[in-house]
């Protein structure tokens, strides 16, 4: 794939450069298509404290005394359509944060390995890799649950070795790439000290991939946390629920429409990914970066 | 690092959690999709085998070519729109004009939030702008549900391709541009010579992701119009993108030609890998080495 250097410091104006007229038009220009970006989730945002009424006679209208519903919207949205949100948004937390840290300890150890033994099968295995990352998923989607289902890993815990499998062809990918560019003579440094391979892993190469680490982590919580067909077939019906899945469910035609409530969990789903968002933007932006790199 | 003698030990430590689960998430599901394109069946266990009638069916079923065309037409003005919009966008930001950062961070938040809420909130906003001018709803209306799907991808995926190509301009050295000066190049020759041909890598990833990420696509199509409206002279749903459509095949009401879905799978696998390797192909060959 073709090389992109990428830059540390992405985007920084370079200090306070003069601004000519048609740099103050372009200003001017991104101010206002910004506000439009942000309108439609503010537009919720502002609905989400208004009456059912409030919000079916004008979406764009500001709440006023007789529309504003305080908090009912949120405390209704909790416990809302036999399915209380707070076990929805646990279970996308645990599947999220139990998926990405399986894969980023098993597909970085099978990465290494398969570079450094570089043996045939080492190499089919990377190029299945590969080709896993083209394949659509509605491709595999019907013997995958039915697989799912005869292992029986239609539990929050069982559906974590479906992300392992589904994810790491991006995974090995990536985290290969960067083992090519690790100096072999750190590694047999190790060796000479006599480390064995699990101690150069976790002492040496684990350390190195720090960034890598990070890009992955970071590529894999935005697909996993916002995934939805995969643990709607997988996960039992009814049972678990994750929060795109609560979300479809009250936006089709068998959930109740309240569009009050929903307003309120949609808020409630974006709020954490927006403070994850002011958190990590740098390593975010890097990790969309060299995943399209080497994507 | 690994000798011979323990070769196989460290490769059950490293490699088997992976790989097993690779095997149980994508290799067998892959392989049983394909053999299972070959058979009529409702359920696992009653397996006919049909040889090519799936595939026949598939190319009969006036829902699958319906969808096909509906996703050519999106994929096609997508990605020149989405390409357009985050070059330039990209390109206004690099120059150094003031708030940089701040607009980055913006016109990249849609891409945190998954499709289904995406789609809900571009359902509410598009339905209460349409019935203010008191046009017919979105799931009403097919033009209006492609250009909503339109509208929807375009602000959240020019984002995503901005990043890309802001990184790609970064790259770009400055001593290319000096040179070029004092050889005499004016502003566009600037663009064309310079700017483009060492582009070339970024344009190539973005209009790779974008092409499989709009023929993909599947969450935001579900969330969105659901495939509404229905056309009844036809019979059809005409807003059903092709993943959706083999969805509906598989699970959807009283279906039972689950052989000609996962036959359906396949095609669209195919198309994918083809649309893919000749995009690659194609734009590979513009790029140069700096």
């Amino acid at each position: 794939m073709a090389k992109v250097a990428v830059k540390k410091k992405a985007a920084e104006p370079k200090a306070r450069k003069k601004q000519t007229k048609g740099m103050i038009v372009l200003t001017v220009i991104f101010s206002v298509v910004s506000v439009f970006y942000v309108m439609p989730v503010f537009v919720v945002f502002m609905n989400s404290f208004k009456t059912n009424s409030g919000i079916a006679r004008n979406l764009y209208a500001f709440p006023n005394e007789e529309t504003f519903n305080k908090l009912a919207n949120y405390i209704k949205g909790m416990t809302f359509a036999n399915y209380p949100f707070y076990k929805a948004a646990f279970w996308s937390l645990f599947i999220t944060v139990g998926g990405v840290v399986l894969i980023l300890f098993c597909t970085s150890m099978c990465a290494w390995y398969l570079q450094r033994s570089n043996t045939i099968i080492c190499k089919i295995i990377y190029i299945l890799c590969i080709f896993s990352m083209v394949v659509p998923f509605q491709m595999v989607m019907y013997p995958l649950s039915k697989t799912a289902d005869t292992l029986h890993l239609d539990t929050p815990w069982g559906i974590l070795v479906m992300y392992l499998g589904f994810g790491a062809g991006l995974a090995v990918f990536m985290f290969s790439g960067f083992v090519k560019s690790i100096p072999l003579e750190i590694e047999e440094a190790a060796d000479v000290d006599g480390a064995g391979p699990l101690r150069t892993y976790f002492q040496v190469v684990l350390p190195i991939m720090k960034p890598t680490l990070i890009s992955v982590a970071i590529l894999e919580t935005m697909w996993i946390w916002n995934d939805y067909l995969l643990p709607y077939l997988v996960l039992k019906k009814g049972v678990y629920r994750t929060i795109p899945i609560h979300m479809q469910y009250l936006n089709g035609s068998y959930g109740q429409s309240d569009n009050g409530a929903i307003m309120a969990l949609v808020v409630l789903s974006i709020l954490p990914i927006v403070v994850f968002y002011f958190a990590c933007q740098k390593y975010i932006i890097e990790g969309v970066v060299s995943g399209a790199v080497k994507g | 690092m690994f000798k011979k003698a323990n070769r196989k030990l460290y490769a059950l430590i490293f490699v088997l959690p992976t790989f097993a689960a690779f095997i149980i998430g994508f290799i067998y599901p892959f392989a049983k999709g394909i053999q299972l394109s070959f058979f009529k069946f409702r359920r696992l266990n009653k397996l006919t085998f049909v040889g090519l009638d799936n595939y026949k069916e598939a190319f009969q079923d006036k829902s699958f070519l319906a969808s096909f065309w509906f996703t050519l037409m999106f994929v096609v003005v997508s990605v020149i729109l989405i390409n357009l919009i985050a070059f330039f966008v990209a390109y206004g930001l690099t120059i150094g004009i003031r708030g940089s950062n701040i607009f980055r961070t913006v016109f990249f938040m849609p891409n945190l939030v998954g499709g289904i809420i995406l789609g809900y909130i571009w359902h509410q906003i598009f339905d209460a702008i349409l019935r203010n001018f008191d046009k017919p709803s979105l799931v009403t209306n097919t033009s209006m549900g492609f250009w909503g799907l339109i509208i929807l991808m375009c602000w959240q995926q020019a984002g995503y391709m901005m990043i890309i190509y802001i990184a790609g301009f970064q790259s770009v050295p400055g001593d290319l541009y000096e040179a070029a000066k004092i050889d005499g190049a004016n502003r566009r020759q600037l663009l064309t010579n310079v700017t483009l041909p060492m582009m070339m890598p970024s344009i190539t990833i973005c209009t790779f992701l974008t092409l499989t990420n709009s023929f993909k696509l599947f969450d935001q199509n579900l969330a969105l119009t659901a495939g509404a409206p229905y056309n009844v002279d036809k019979g059809l749903w005409t807003t059903r993108m092709m993943a959706l459509n083999i969805y509906e095949v598989f699970y959807g009401e009283g279906s039972n030609a689950k052989g000609v879905g996962q036959a359906e799978g396949v095609i669209f696998f195919l198309i994918v890998v083809a649309i893919s390797l000749v995009q690659l192909f194609l734009t590979r060959r513009k790029e140069v080495q700096a």
